[in-house]
């Protein structure tokens, strides 16, 4: 467990999108939501994350992976072929950008585990994010930026109009759309670092610094995530997987270990609901997430928007339709929905929860 | 009158047009289009009427002092901050920390608002900032206070009146609530109390101008009782500390 | 013949000119150091522990404590104790005894760490006015929690909670007998943590009646001497620990002489007046890992599965043995630092045995987060925490809660003098002389120790606050928001903790 390492931290703007109906949405709809919070940003990261767009593969992992040069792609690779039967490969198209002169190879692999690769009883998912986890912090120069079925993150060091430009972001179409502009206080200048954060079918964007983050990354450290990012968004990330995937909780509960309401709000509860939010803090304590942030997290069925128990960042949401916008302000959302039929602010640590119709 | 469209337009050259009409001379200043842009109003002085229509960015009307801005929708964190007169009308919601420090001039809202609304509110000699919503209001409504007014009306309201931590660090000023107030509710330092004749008529001094704002009738809002709060120890930690 | 060849380590001196001759200092002295001498006060310097009580009696500031500046001469290498014990031993042939944690000049790793603060990047947080969380639950926790859903929507939890103990916020008073200290003593513990909202512990010595108000702030212990053990006092507090070892004496067993047991505490021990209490080294039905867990779940089975603290001294291999303590089914694996305090221990072994809680803590805190167990029991730190400073280090070290021994002593009168195996305690801590314990009411030292609890309570929402955090667990091994300075990179290593500037 290494402690000697240096947090990443940075402030930032975030925007998502999900229509219920599974309507294909434009990226160029985020793209122009995200651009309007200018001053959130400051050029030095922007990222996108899209659910629903590669239809055709849709049962296979897709797997983004940047690559710093050839070499280490061959070693990646032959791991991958020795563990996992590959559908496709492909460059992630990207279009030539003036202010975006250098990046990282940039390969997608639509991927499935082999089965007889799979120790025993081991969930396809375990072994998928044992790889990820694997590459992500054994091996130098590569990184595994996108692992979902039917989804994808796109990102890097740039402003979010020349991310997007550079990966014809305009070109997908999804049903639930994340994105994030970056404002890191140093200038690490590696595109891994931008948001989203993946893991499986789990993207993430935040706003705002874990102040708990230590204990955070030593809890999932004990479950074995390898926090290879060393910023905060990458233990949201690992906590949603933990607590949701592995431990089976619903999206909900896991919210209310991960904002827990106060004891003085869980000690006004009814004896049942007091004793199991007592249970919930009890056991959860390391994974509460401490300071001010607020989330967005999308995943296969849905979107969540969260902020901290205290409401020290910000989160507005707008309904029109069957589609629900989430943002750090109402104009990123009007920027895209003039005339939202409802537009709210959610209530400290209260998740903003949207599933998609079956 | 003059017209600005404020489409497409960064908060920079907006703010810079803005102050252009100003310096001609324009008293009435309408601006369409506008989504997003911070600072609008900031630092402005002078006697100005601004209407925007739109939602305007953070920090409207920061340091303001003097003008005064209609918002015909909603609006989004930080207004009136440190402001030190003037008035901002919003007809829609506002965001959060409203009126941070703010020392003088009014802010009317007709909706609700977010977290931390009047927070560190002071009055200066003859000063005495306001701030009133027509709607609800999160936790940390009138957190330090120091001094001016603070009113939660409650109107054509569905959720909670008012959040957790109500006045908490309160250390001057007033608040009034339409309808009745959860001691649960309250920080520490903050006690209830029925109004007072004085009470009633700096009420009604303030909620006149508020009704004028927005078309409201002084009668509908006064039907329902209001409480004061107002802080009951200057020093509530003073034993805290070991001289 | 001269007296002794190790000189008295203080000069009791007595301004006659202002001395009126009430003789409050014969009274107050439990060492017999001032007798009357007809006309005037003397003074036996040898007997002289620099416990103050005299010149805090002395209506007329007539008495000063001097260290006696006639020891031996200044050696950086033979140090005074060194010299006094070679003296002493050389007249008596016997172990020089001592009371309270180690003084030696060994490094202090809490000294050497700091703690973050929010600038810009997070907001801090004012305790006073937003909420503040510091309590905390001690006991096992499973590694995640089933819930389910009633039909009105509401939530429910699907499997029991193993037991915890609530504390409002993160500290507990170590253990210390009725034996080694008095019951008033004792009873100031009790008051203090009912109003605090903590639990003190009985140590080995039985649990008085006086105490049974109290059982709801009490963790009863179970030592080698079993003295005062029966299926009542098991199920008496909200936990059972049972004691390995200590950090000031690790090892070793204690010896209660008979003189010092007198009838109460002879009644709440179990034993007959005036007959020795000793305590084993080990425990005899625990010679190895396997016999630790027969008597935990013979304890468990006892009390209808309380909560089973194991109290370990921190030695050096602590971290293996912290987890087969876990393993073995602790829900709570209490570490105690080799600067502890102790009633009575020998020097050589308090001084030069064990190791640091901060090590300790880290090692412990690592291996059980290796292991996957750190879910499965709870770790209290204990061991020479001076301050809330050290209390929030501990925590961010990865303790869940701390243990205080010497600081509650302290707000008792003690001043660390470390002549508590005497019994002479003029304060009335560390004696069971009636006339001396006497001098100790439980309530009103109660408010005092309370005061000093909620002082903590306050200062370590403070730094809570300025780490822009509001609730304890979130500090809780959170070691990212601490930083060494002046420590090897071995040490920041073993703490798992970066040095300041990086």
């Amino acid at each position: 467990m290494n402690h000697n390492y240096q947090k990443d931290i940075s402030g930032c703007g975030l925007t998502g999108l999900i229509s219920r109906k599974r309507r294909p949405i434009s990226g160029s709809e985020i793209v122009k939501s995200l651009c309007l919070m200018t001053d959130r940003g400051n050029g030095l990261g922007a990222g996108y994350a899209a659910y629903g767009i590669y239809p055709e593969f849709k049962d296979f992992y897709a797997f983004h992976i940047m690559y710093d040069e050839p070499t280490v792609k061959r070693t990646v690779e032959d791991y991958l072929k020795s563990n996992y039967h590959i559908e496709k490969v492909e460059e992630i198209p990207t279009k030539a950008v003036k202010a975006i002169p250098i990046s990282p190879m940039l390969v997608r692999y639509f991927v499935s585990p082999l089965k007889e690769r799979l120790a025993g009883e081991q969930e396809e998912t375990d072994f998928v994010v044992n790889t990820v986890m694997k590459v992500n912090s054994e091996i130098d120069g590569a990184y595994i930026f996108s692992s979902g079925k039917n989804m994808g993150a796109f990102k890097g060091v740039g402003n979010p109009s020349d991310i997007a430009d550079f990966f014809r972001i305009e070109e997908y179409e999804g049903y639930i759309w994340t994105a994030h502009t970056r404002f890191p206080t140093n200038t690490p200048g590696w595109w891994g670092g931008a948001h989203p954060f993946t893991l499986l079918d789990w993207s993430i964007v935040h706003n705002g610094e874990i102040s708990s983050y230590g204990i955070n990354k030593r809890y999932l450290e004990m479950y074995g995530y390898k926090l290879a990012l060393l910023t905060d968004t990458e233990v949201v990330a690992y906590l949603l997987d933990l607590l949701i995937r592995r431990h089976g909780l619903s999206i909900p509960v896991a919210c209310l270990a991960l904002a827990s309401p106060f004891w003085k709000n869980i000690d006004q509860r009814d004896p049942e609901e007091r004793e199991a939010l007592t249970a919930l803090r009890q056991t959860y304590g390391s994974a509460l997430l401490n300071g001010p942030f607020s989330v967005l997290f999308g995943h296969s069925n849905g979107l969540v928007g969260i902020n901290d128990r205290i409401k020290l960042r910000p989160l507005v949401a707008a309904i029109k339709g069957d589609v629900t916008y989430m943002a750090s302000e109402e104009s990123a959302i009007r920027a895209i929905c003039p005339d939202p039929q409802k537009v709210w602010a959610p209530r400290a640590g209260e998740p903003v929860i949207v599933n998609l119709e079956d | 009158m003059v017209e600005i469209n404020a489409s497409g337009t960064y908060y920079k050259e907006l703010n810079q047009k803005i102050r252009a009409a100003v310096e001609k001379g324009e008293k009435e200043i309408v601006l369409k289009n506008v989504n997003g842009q911070y600072y609008i109003g900031a630092g402005f002085v002078g006697s100005t009427n601004i209407t925007i229509e739109g939602v305007p960015g953070n920090d409207l009307a920061a340091f303001m002092d003097g003008p005064t801005l209609r918002i015909k929708s909603n609006a989004q964190d930080n207004i009136s901050n440190t402001m030190n007169s003037g008035k901002v009308i919003v007809e829609g919601n506002a965001g959060d920390v409203l009126g941070y420090g703010m020392r003088g001039g009014k802010l009317h809202i007709r909706g609700d608002v977010g977290y931390r609304v009047g927070i560190h509110m002071k009055g200066n000699k003859k000063q005495t900032p306001t701030i009133i919503v027509g709607g609800t209001a999160g936790d940390f409504f009138g957190e330090y206070m120091a001094g001016g007014i603070l009113v939660l009306l409650g109107l054509d309201s569905t959720g909670p009146l008012v959040g957790d931590y109500l006045g908490t660090g309160m250390h001057g000023g007033m608040i009034f609530v339409r309808g009745e107030v959860d001691k649960n509710l309250c920080g520490a330092e903050v006690g209830i109390l029925d109004l007072d004749e004085d009470d009633h008529k700096i009420l009604k001094d303030a909620l006149t101008d508020y009704c004028k704002d927005f078309g409201l009738k002084l009668e509908d809002i006064m039907k329902k009782g209001f409480k004061k709060l107002v802080p009951v120890s200057l020093r509530p930690y003073g034993n805290l500390y070991a001289y | 013949m001269f007296k002794s060849l190790a000189p008295p380590d203080y000069l009791a001196t007595i301004d006659r000119e202002k001395c009126i001759r009430c003789k409050r200092c014969i009274q107050n002295c439990g060492w017999n150091v001032y007798s009357w001498g007809g006309d005037k006060v003397l003074i036996d310097t040898f007997k002289c522990v620099k416990c103050l009580r005299c010149y805090h009696y002395c209506p007329e500031e007539a008495i000063e404590i001097k260290d006696n500046p006639t020891k031996f001469k200044q050696n950086a290498y033979w140090s005074f104790n060194n010299i006094k014990n070679i003296k002493k031993q050389a007249e008596t042939g016997g172990i020089p005894l001592t009371g309270m944690g180690s003084d030696m000049p060994y490094p202090i790793l809490f000294d050497n760490l700091l703690i973050d603060a929010c600038q810009v990047t997070n907001p801090s947080i004012d305790p006073l006015r937003e909420p503040m969380e510091l309590r905390t639950y001690l006991g096992k926790k499973p590694s995640n929690v089933k819930v389910e859903k009633t039909k009105d929507g509401k939530l429910k939890l699907a499997e029991k909670m193993p037991p915890q103990i609530k504390l409002d916020l993160p500290i507990i008073f170590s253990p210390m007998s009725y034996g080694s200290i008095s019951l008033n003593a004792q009873k100031v513990l009790a008051t203090a943590a009912k109003a605090c909202g903590i639990v003190m512990n009985t140590g080995e010595g039985g649990l008085h009646e006086d105490l049974f108000p109290y059982r709801s702030n009490i963790i009863v212990q179970v030592a080698s001497g079993r003295f005062g053990v029966n299926p009542e006092y098991l199920n008496a507090g909200v936990a059972v620990e049972i004691k390995i070892g200590q950090g000031a004496k690790p090892g070793i067993g204690g010896h209660l002489p008979g003189e010092k047991i007198p009838l109460e505490v002879a009644k709440t021990r179990m034993i007959p007046v005036g007959t020795d209490a000793i305590s084993p080294a080990p425990q005899h039905d625990i010679y190895s890992i396997e016999d630790l867990r027969q008597l935990i779940y013979a304890i468990k089975e006892t009390t209808n599965y309380k909560p089973v603290s194991v109290k370990i001294a921190a030695v050096h291999n602590v971290a293996a043995i912290a987890s087969g303590v876990v393993r073995a089914g602790a829900d709570i694996v209490y570490i105690d630092g080799f600067r502890g305090g102790t009633g009575a221990a020998p020097s050589i072994i308090r001084d030069h045995l064990g190791i640091p809680i901060e090590h300790a803590l880290a090692a412990v805190d690592d291996r059980l987060r290796q292991e996957g167990i750190r879910n499965e029991a709870s770790i209290i730190a204990a061991g020479g925490i001076r301050s809330s400073a050290d209390v929030a280090k501990a925590i961010a070290l990865g303790a869940d809660a701390v243990g205080i021994g010497t600081a509650a002593l302290i707000t008792m009168g003690c001043t660390t003098c470390g002549k508590c195996y005497t019994g002479n305690c003029s304060w009335g801590i560390t004696t069971q002389r009636p006339e001396l314990t006497a001098r100790l009411d439980p309530e009103v030292f109660g408010d005092r120790l309370t005061n000093l609890i909620h002082a903590w309570e306050h200062e370590l929402k403070e730094i809570l606050g300025a780490l822009g955090i509001n609730s304890i667990e979130s500090l809780r091994g959170n070691r990212e928001r601490l930083r060494g300075v002046g420590l090897d990179s071995f040490t920041l290593d073993i703490l798992g903790v970066k040095p300041a500037g990086r």
